[in-house]
């Protein structure tokens, strides 16, 4: 398994080798899904859209509809506008959503395609919008995607009317449904209503109920996202992920807003209940301080299985630091921080994180790949590695127990539903480290030393 | 109206005229039915096709597990087709196993702005320090094309500077129509530079196996039958795949293809090289792979070889009777729909009916019109604005390596007992009243799925849980839902298993809630008290 790649690291500044992120059109499309009645569009080849979709699909194990320009050779020369305006009446013939929201391909960005002009001059039935976002393929990565789609929505439907409809507006990082279920339950409990955009839970974890929907109950409605625009404050999970959407919200509707980590671990989760405290002049209800009060217990109660124990965590930026944190208050010891997305503050953020842990010999890396860490693995083995599947070639060749966490999971059921966000999550995420380090123990030590009480 | 009425009558009057010549039902009748294929897809139609990069690079090349493919764009098309098909490997000799890795230049803004060919030299150069491999293949994805690098100089200067083949693919997604376009793509430079350039000789009852990708084992199972009954496989395009086991395929004394779609240009074209003749086998179904192991040996009318196939067919069938016949009473009276690739939704209509399942809709993702009509076509097709972009090339018969095994009379004799260089379609083997669909897209796969109600829908990842969500099972054909193989003997006695479990699985059982069927309120009645 993976035995060609050698122990020596060597510089690299052409090739990309086993790549920890993916293109900015998926982001756009999982974002656009979190839009209710909404049918992402992908302007280009028809294989970006097919890729897509069935990535979404084989992480989310639910259908993720969109549709193509499909671009043909004539199309990539010419320009895509015409592509574009027979893509619109036949999507809302033939699949009636309520929303377009199309996203652009190395392919139409390319050629240069003027997709805000291409909206200008195509007829929409009345009541139906189309909107667009700008996913250039070879800037940044499938988070910085999942951000220009929710900017498209902000700058082409929020209004401001001047009269402060008392909600926060929520943007979630690129998180899974149950993740974005975790948020809003935390929101409800502290009495602080919300808008959350976008809000993939009910439609990218929906139920079987023996009826197909192409556009199930859940994804956050239109007027909701047009009334962004009077919400009294907005609160970003996820600074990779969700900072474009939070100023563009300020800039346009001057909604002032609050950056936060995603919510993983203690102390970013108590920032996310502090900070709806504050809107909300509310009390922290006593069912949050017993979820609180219980993760803390269980943590204290394991530690001696956590602690010291050295982890390797790669994938999405805002994802690995929340973990990096949750583990920082285990007490392990986080060795690689690695995310393929580009952008320093990832090396900032993760720095500052374990200055407050004293630890100094972290490696953290963005714009990196999991070649590289398998690299650093092998010259300085960790206990742990947390991530998503792309990683378990490497954790079978180096024999290191493996949690998944993040995105993509294209190998495990239920990872969607169950949130590693909260106080709740974090107790989710704890109870896979601990059983992955625990049932590593038990594996390898001795007849004689096999615990029965542990 | 008829079942391909009712659903198209829901379209516009330009989606109509463009879908209606993609739909048929089965009828026969003195005249052959003709279906239109291969033809670019409406914009805004949520087709399953994929593009020419896809089938290029994800589907013939990747499978080569001594070849270090490096996708030349962004880094999503790389990333996409890393380790999502199942075409499974095993080192071979040198030790390498390329099929684990993705290798792309990841190009940015940069590079897109100012060219990505600087990028692309450096990314050979790291290939060759870090690997080592004995030949690099480059893939250039959309905007690569539009920027205009060219990836042919570059690869005939690095396999200048690197002392061994570097080729070039021009596949960029945006050419034909889906990813048919990309196969003949690489089937081109798999012909041009690899295939039968090796020293080797004939060798007796040697094979290549031709479009055999081995997704969950499958090439394997079908080699354990294969060099059972006696013969020498020298190579398998491509799964498991080794370009060094490739170059000798002029060794062979005949191709048998699996998937035709895919490569029967291969086929055709080592024909004209080599003189080597194809015949279409197809081992999904038990009854299939028997029958497509007699068609072999009866090409090579040995009578050894003949008993030793019969001897191997007795004792593999026996081996899987009895699971065989349990399947079958489980599954018998089943219907199906398939939709699946350019060969695959014939092929399993076939193991199908090994458990008594009948198909009552088909339809394939990039296939042709000789897929559905059969090679030997009526009327020529036409070529249109889209085919003509993918490049065709002409070949012309090796002045050392081109031998014939068949004189003219014996050919034509042998002709009219297997399928020698031809292949039926999907239509001849299909029931009256069966409908046929051409690039089944989303509305007419629910659509359809509501009318006909057929037991199973077997099909890809993006349409699965559209059907399940609907109560009708869906298994998929692309990745047999990660397990497999399903080719061969033992392959048709997982297939049944699979589809079994997922007919009967408990789960089905509880879609519907009890209160949905029970009385909210309960009374009584006579007023008790």
């Amino acid at each position: 398994m993976q035995s060609m790649t050698p122990k020596e690291v060597s510089e690299r500044s052409g090739l990309r080798v086993n790549p920890c992120k993916t293109c900015q059109p998926v982001g756009a499309m999982y974002a656009a899904l979190g839009v209710h009645a909404c049918m992402p569009h992908s302007h280009g080849s028809q294989g970006c859209c097919s890729y897509h979709r069935t990535y979404l699909t084989r992480h989310f194990k639910e259908p993720a509809i969109a549709s193509s320009s499909s671009f043909t050779e004539g199309a990539s020369v010419f320009g895509g506008g015409s592509n574009l305006k027979a893509s619109v009446k036949n999507i809302f013939d033939i699949y009636n959503p309520d929303i377009i929201a199309v996203h652009t391909t190395c392919l139409s960005e390319t050629i240069g395609d003027d997709l805000k002009s291409f909206i200008q001059d195509t007829p929409i039935p009345d009541g139906k919008y189309v909107v667009h976002t700008n996913t250039p393929s070879y800037v940044g990565s499938h988070v910085t995607g999942y951000a220009n789609m929710i900017s498209g929505f902000i700058k082409y439907l929020s209004v401001k009317t001047g009269v402060s409809n008392g909600k926060v507006a929520l943007i979630p990082g690129f998180i899974n449904p149950g993740d974005m279920r975790e948020i809003k339950k935390i929101a409800k409990l502290m009495n602080v209503p919300f808008t959350m955009l976008p809000d993939t839970s009910g439609v990218m974890d929906a139920p079987m109920t023996g009826t197909y929907n192409m556009y199930p109950k859940g994804g956050t409605t239109i007027p909701d996202i047009i009334g962004l625009g009077d919400c009294k404050k907005s609160i970003g999970f996820g600074e990779f992920a969700t900072t474009l959407g939070l100023e563009d919200l300020r800039n346009k509707c001057k909604v002032p807003f609050v950056s936060l980590p995603l919510p993983i671990g203690i102390a970013n989760t108590d920032a996310y209940v502090m900070a709806l405290q504050e809107i909300g002049a509310s009390e922290v209800p006593y069912e949050l301080e017993e979820e609180r009060g219980q993760l803390v217990d269980v943590i204290l109660d394991a530690h001696p299985y956590f602690d010291n124990k050295t982890v390797a965590i790669y994938g999405d930026p805002d994802t690995v630091l929340g973990i990096a944190a949750l583990v920082l208050e285990m007490g392990m010891h986080p060795k690689y921080l690695v995310t393929g997305t580009p952008g320093d503050a990832f090396m900032t953020r993760g720095k500052e994180l374990m200055a407050q842990y004293g630890i100094e010999d972290a490696v953290i890396k963005s714009t990196a790949d999991l070649f590289e860490m398998h690299q650093w693995i092998k010259n300085d083995k960790v206990d742990l590695m947390i991530g998503g599947t792309h990683g378990k070639t490497v954790a079978r060749a180096e024999d290191i127990p493996l949690v998944r966490a993040g995105f993509p999971v294209l190998d495990r059921y239920v990872h969607s539903y169950i949130p590693i966000v909260g106080y709740r999550g974090a107790l989710a995420l704890v109870e896979k480290i601990a059983n992955a380090l625990m049932d590593r123990q038990d594996r390898d030590c001795a007849d004689e030393d096999l615990e029965m009480v542990m | 109206m008829d079942a391909k009425g009712r659903v198209l009558d829901k379209y516009n009057a330009r989606v109509y005229k463009n879908r209606k010549e993609h739909v048929l039902v089965k009828a026969t009748g003195d005249q052959p039915q003709v279906i239109a294929a291969n033809t670019r897809v409406i914009p805004g139609i949520m087709t399953h096709r994929g593009c020419c990069y896809a089938g290029c690079k994800g589907v013939v090349l990747a499978p080569i597990k001594d070849v270090a493919v490096i996708t030349h764009g962004p880094i999503g098309c790389g990333f996409y087709s890393w380790g999502t098909r199942r075409n499974k490997a095993r080192p071979g000799e040198d030790g390498k196993n390329f099929v684990e890795y993705c290798l792309s230049t990841d190009m940015q803004e940069a590079d897109i702005v100012f060219g990505g060919e600087k990028k692309l030299r450096q990314a050979i150069k790291e290939t060759v320090e870090i690997f080592d491999p004995g030949m690099i293949m480059v893939c250039s994805t959309c905007p690569v094309g539009l920027i205009g690098d060219d990836i042919h100089a570059i690869a005939a200067e690095a396999e200048e500077l690197y002392n061994r083949p570097v080729m070039a693919f021009s596949c960029e997604g945006y050419k034909g129509v889906s990813q048919s376009g990309g196969h003949h793509i690489a089937n081109n430079g798999l012909i041009k530079r690899v295939l039968g350039t090796g020293s080797g000789t004939r060798i007796k009852h040697a094979i290549n196996i031709l479009g055999e990708y081995n997704i969950g084992g499958d090439g394997w199972e079908i080699g354990r039958i294969l060099k059972k009954c006696g013969y020498h496989v020298v190579s398998v395009m491509t799964g498991d795949g080794s370009y060094k086991e490739m170059q000798e395929a002029h060794t062979a004394e005949l191709n048998i293809v699996q998937c035709h779609r895919s490569i029967n240009y291969i086929a055709e074209m080592l024909k004209t090289k080599f003189g080597t003749d194809w015949i279409k086998v197809n081992f999904v179904g038990a009854e299939s792979t028997a029958q497509s192991l007699r068609d072999m040996a009866l090409y090579f009318g040995d009578q050894e070889l003949i008993d030793r196939t019969e001897e191997v067919i007795a004792e593999e069938m026996e081996e899987v009777a009895a699971d065989m016949e349990y399947y079958r009473t489980r599954l018998k009276g089943k219907t199906a729909a398939l939709y699946v690739g350019g060969s695959r939704a014939h092929h399993y209509q076939l193991l199908l009916q090994d458990f008594g399942i009948d198909t009552i809709l088909a339809g394939y993702e990039f296939a042709h019109r000789d897929d559905y009509e059969g090679r030997d076509l009526t009327e020529e097709i036409k070529e249109d604005a889209d085919s003509k972009n993918i490049e065709s090339i002409t070949v012309s018969p090796d002045p050392d390596k081109y031998h014939l095994r068949l004189t003219p009379e014996q050919f034509e004799e042998l002709k009219t007992k297997i399928p020698l260089d031809t292949y039926p379609g999907m239509i001849r083997d299909m029931k009256d009243g069966a409908v046929i669909v051409d690039d089944l897209n989303h509305f007419e796969t629910e659509e359809f799925l509501k009318l006909l109600k057929p037991d199973i829908f077997f099909s890809g990842i993006k349409d699965k849980y559209v059907a399940q969500k609907g109560g009708t099972l869906s298994r998929q054909l692309h990745s047999y839902d990660y397990s497999g193989p399903y080719a061969g003997f033992k392959g048709a006695v997982n297939f049944g298993r699979d589809v079994t479990m997922g007919i009967y699985t408990p789960a089905w059982g509880f879609v519907t809630p009890p209160w949905k069927h029970t009385p909210t309120l309960v009374g009584t009645y006579g007023g008790d008290f």
